[in-house]
């Protein structure tokens, strides 16, 4: 019989069983009667004999059943019932893992598509950042890129190499775009041949750059970014061909990115080839990255080694002009270091997001213990139940898969709520995550995380739904019936279990609430650094670039520098304003070179460690409230005039002089070839990458040089610094426009922001980290709390009428207040102790999130100790005085 | 509540018992019941419940077939029969089952090893 005629033919094979077993019983009893028997009396006997009818029709039907599926679905039904009749226990229940589920599947799609998922190119395993590291070249461990690569070096390497498919080299800047509307600074990604051929990611309209657009003498071609040409030219698709003015020069379009193609994480509005001049470069000019794609199979050693094997060709094949030893960079030890590109993408940002998710997860071990705790509540109050079926004969593996089927439904419906709670919480996450948190756009709510959500829903509804079933599995049917009667209190034993899920809650709260107790810890260490600005709510910063093309004379551009900050200093509420090629914390490429001290001997080709060099205005410092540590800062009239004068930072001034007033007098170059320099200030030191890292060398130069090697030289892109009580007020930023404007109307404002924002974004990532532990930190409390909440009270119910005859024998009040604090203070510290054990293992995970704070810094321990002390002791004396206040007269009036 | 007597047979024994008898005569649940108590002088005590889920089983796997029909008591009776391949279940479950009696007897008997 296959199981479809199976399946139809089963209720008259029902019929048939039971009237079979029907007229089996018949002709039993009418056999007894005719024996003699009385017919009421023939009935029991055969029905004795026959034993458990309906039993025994059950086996017999079951035959025909595909037994597991089927009972399976009627667990489904009868559990579903359960929850129904609770309505209090479901919703609680289904909260709880709600939220525990929401968090863990929100954070976990952040890391599924900021860690796991691959980079957005075909075959992205292949893509790799050119990473270089020069241990020789003191000064460059402070360069966070390693050593980037200079135009020699790119050609030298994508010619000579043997292991890449394409190689090239890019730099992101910005351009200004005129002749559409108002003029508009624009992100810019410049790339020489090769990195868009690494990217692979064909273009939506028209072409990439060939190598004929990497001619410096040829006509100028740009490509735009898909959101460029949405937003400026309606995604017209016969742009291709056009001019577009950047930099007031033409460009032609030759097509455009596809949407969410990104450089790296680098959002860019156009692309425009580098055009590198073959017969003008040197060796050096190291501020390129690079970017390449391995030939299928080739391992990451294999093209360090080949890169290493190119190097010394390309000392060779360049000069840095005559006279110069080429083989001065053997010294510099310069090493491939080759990164996959993911890697160089997501930088340090994965440890905090491990530490989220681990922390999440805990979280969601609480609240399954929470759960696992009502659920044994109720399976004590379902005991008579319980023991009913299985005195009718169901096996005690029935119920325990029924109890839980009926804690994997309520897993499920906590599921289904936390997957609409994780979408919110992915929300608020993009919203509020760090703004270099790497990928964040691409982050969104996939199969991959519902399947997350769905096995989560499972697995908790198994692990809470597991400990009262083996609990209940280990009980005998028969005192289970006896005991649920009225007079015996609750033995110890029965509340073992709740005790021990407590104490796990709170251990676990331990830990949750000391990381971010360390975090805040961290966060405090950062705010006792003096950063080397002050009061940073009230900078406002800009950032404006004079193109070459539009004003070419090096003195013009100085002269609407100093007249765009006369104009700003004369807004009403204006204190002061100076601009400087970048402040601290921007981010921006920075400019890195060595410093020849006069009064120092250096051995030929000897190249001194590499300082940071920042391009300052008279007045910035005093703006940003970064002090000078002795002498003073530059005028006006050295900048115009162009004197040789330079200010150093103190920590610089201590190396090389010994303390920051000997520095003053001093002289100081660039090169062993340019002119000598007068250090005239020494400047307190600044926390350019961040309050964390340490402080720089910097060598503050003028915004123009007077430099006779260079006569061109200005520096034509600077953050402007404005000091003003009215600090991000529309208001101000209107008539700073006006101001700017009124110098020269073709000028864009970039990067408008306060410094505050800046140092915000710098501390981000702790920050990020701080608020997630501290929200987890807290519900982990709330859920601890109500955990001790459930256990006393659940006890103190239990044992009423103990207390009432506690009472009537003469115990004092206050004598059972005590029983049950202790009893809550008892699991706390127990709890405490644990977690406080475990936390010391765990805390050395998130050491490197950590500043000025050891991961066992015992203020933090001892304070999170006794809060959560504190917070189980009010949790147990709500119940407690419950306790305390019963009257043993109707405590003992059912007795 | 008393546990059915399971232990008392070993699984199959009974679906055994019932083939055999219905190798000699088709009969009904009743009957075997009946023949069965006779035969083994009430030395096996049988549920007599436990008689249909064997029997299902047996349907199941075609070993036997049923019929409704008339009993010698002029009752309406399911009456089952053996069917070709029940009677060869039926010859192997016996001889393995003979083996196993014999083997056991051995180890069972005293003095020989």
């Amino acid at each position: 019989m296959n199981w479809l005629t199976q399946l139809f033919s089963r209720p008259r094979i029902y019929g048939e069983l039971s009237e079979e077993i029907r007229e089996h019983l018949d002709e039993k009893t009418e056999e007894l009667v005719a024996g003699g028997m009385s017919r009421e009396e023939a009935r029991y006997a055969a029905r004795r004999a026959f034993g458990n009818v309906s039993l025994a029709e059950e086996n017999a039907r079951d035959v025909w059943r595909w037994v597991w599926i089927e009972s399976f679905f009627a667990d489904v039904r009868y559990g579903l019932r359960m929850l129904r009749r609770n309505p209090a226990f479901t919703a609680v229940g289904a909260l709880t893992i709600a939220i525990g589920i929401g968090a863990n599947t929100a954070v976990f799609s952040v890391v599924n598509s900021v860690l796991l998922q691959p980079l957005n190119y075909p075959k992205s395993q292949e893509l790799v950042a050119l990473h270089q590291i020069a241990p020789g070249a003191a000064g460059l461990a402070d360069f966070r890129n390693g050593l980037l690569l200079s135009p020699s070096m790119y050609f030298t390497y994508a010619e000579q190499n043997r292991v890449f498919q394409a190689l090239g080299v890019w730099i992101s800047n910005t351009a200004n775009v005129t002749g559409l509307a108002e003029p508009e600074q624009v992100r810019t990604i410049e790339v020489s041949d090769g990195a868009l051929q690494a990217f692979a990611v064909p273009p939506a309209v028209g072409r990439w750059f060939s190598q004929e657009d990497q001619n410096p003498h040829g006509s100028e071609r740009v490509i735009l970014s898909y959101g460029y040409w949405q937003r400026r030219y309606g995604a017209d698709r016969a742009i291709v061909g056009r001019n577009v003015l950047v930099d007031s020069r033409p460009r032609e379009i030759v097509g455009v990115m596809p949407q969410g193609f990104r450089f790296l994480d680098a959002e860019f509005d156009l692309i425009v080839p580098l055009a590198f001049d073959r017969g003008k470069l040197i060796l050096a000019g190291f501020g390129y990255h690079g970017v390449a794609r391995l030939k299928p199979g080739v391992a990451i050693a294999e093209a360090n080694a080949d890169m290493a094997r190119i190097l010394p060709i390309w000392m060779d094949s360049w000069s840095n002009g005559p006279g110069s030893n080429p083989h001065i960079y053997e010294t510099w030890k310069i090493t491939p270091t080759i990164r996959p590109l993911k890697q160089e993408v997501l930088g340090n940002v994965g440890e905090a997001l491990w530490v989220v998710m681990g922390t999440i997860g805990l979280v969601m071990m609480i609240a399954c213990a929470n759960v696992a705790n009502l659920l044994l509540v109720r399976v004590e109050s379902r005991q008579q139940e319980l023991a009913v079926r299985a005195a009718l004969g169901a096996a005690w593996v029935r119920i325990v898969r029924g109890l839980l089927v009926e804690s994997m439904l309520l897993g499920l419906m906590g599921g289904a709520l936390g997957v609409g709670l994780a979408y919110a919480g992915v929300r608020f996450l993009v919203a509020t995550g760090p703004a270099n948190l790497p990928r964040l756009s691409e982050i969104s709510i996939d199969a991959r995380m519902l399947g997350f959500a769905l096995f989560l829903s499972l697995l908790s509804g198994l692990l809470f739904g597991l400990i009262p079933a083996l609990k209940y599995a280990g009980q005998r049917t028969t005192l289970a019936l006896r005991s649920t009667g009225r007079t015996i209190s609750a033995s110890r034993e029965r509340h073992r279990a709740r005790n021990l899920l407590v104490v796990g809650q709170m251990a676990m709260a331990v830990v949750l609430l000391v990381s971010a107790g360390l975090m805040i810890r961290t966060f405090e260490a950062f705010r006792t650094i003096d950063p080397g600005f002050t009061d940073p709510q009230h900078l406002q910063l800009m950032r404006i670039s004079i193109p070459e093309s539009l004003v070419a004379e090096p003195e013009r551009v100085t002269r609407i520098q100093n007249e765009i900050a006369d104009k700003l200093q004369a807004i009403p509420g204006v204190k002061s304003v100076g601009f400087v090629s970048q402040m601290p914390m921007e981010g921006f490429d920075s400019d890195w070179d060595a410093i020849y001290a006069q009064d120092k001997t250096y051995s030929p080709g000897e190249i001194p460690p590499l300082r940071l060099y920042k391009h300052v205005s008279p007045g910035l410092l005093q703006t940003a409230g970064t002090r000078i540590i002795a002498g003073r800062e530059l005028t006006w009239t050295e900048v115009y005039g162009r004197r040789p004068v330079v200010m150093v930072s103190e920590n610089l001034a201590r190396e090389m002089w010994g303390t920051p007033s000997a520095a003053i007098g001093k002289r100081l170059r660039e090169l062993p070839n340019t002119p000598w320099y007068e250090v005239i200030g020494v400047v307190q030191d600044v926390h350019e990458n961040g309050v964390q890292e340490k402080a720089p060398e910097i060598v503050y130069w003028s915004s123009r040089l007077g430099d006779s090697h260079d006569p061109g030289y200005v520096w034509r892109t600077m953050t402007f610094a404005i000091r003003s009580d009215r600090a991000a007020t529309e208001a101000l930023l209107n008539e700073v426009r006006q101001g700017v404007w009124s110098v020269n109307s073709n000028l864009p404002l970039a990067s408008v922001r306060t410094m505050q924002e800046v140092y915000d974004k710098s501390v981000a990532r702790t920050s990020f980290t701080l608020v997630m532990l501290g929200i987890a930190g807290a519900m982990a409390m709330a859920l601890g709390m109500i955990g001790i909440y459930g256990v006393i009270s659940y006890t103190v119910s239990q044992r009423r009428r103990e207390i009432g005859i506690r009472l009537a024998l003469g115990a004092q009040r206050g004598d059972v207040l005590q029983m049950f604090l202790r009893q809550g203070a008892k699991t706390a510290l127990v709890g405490v102790a644990i977690g406080i054990a475990a936390t010391l293992a765990l805390t050395q995970l998130m050491r490197s999130l950590l500043f000025g704070v050891s991961t066992q810094d015992p203020l933090t321990f001892a304070s999170v100790a006794a809060l959560l002390i504190s917070v189980a002791l009010l949790a147990s004396y709500i119940p407690a005085r419950r306790a305390m206040l019963v009257d043993p007269a109707v405590a003992l009036r059912y007795e | 509540m008393k546990k059915p007597p399971k232990r008392d047979l070993f699984p199959g024994a009974l679906e055994m018992m019932i083939l055999q008898i219905l190798g000699s005569q088709p009969s009904h649940g009743y009957a075997l019941v009946q023949h069965i108590k006779r035969t083994s002088r009430d030395l096996l005590q049988i549920e007599e419940g436990s008689l249909y889920p064997a029997l299902q089983r047996l349907l199941k796997e075609d070993l036997v077939k049923a019929q409704w029909g008339i009993s010698s008591t002029n009752r309406r009776v399911r009456i089952y029969r053996l069917t070709a391949a029940g009677a060869k279940h039926l010859e192997r479950e016996v001889s393995s089952f003979e083996r196993m009696l014999e083997g056991i007897t051995h180890v069972l008997a005293p003095g020989e090893s």
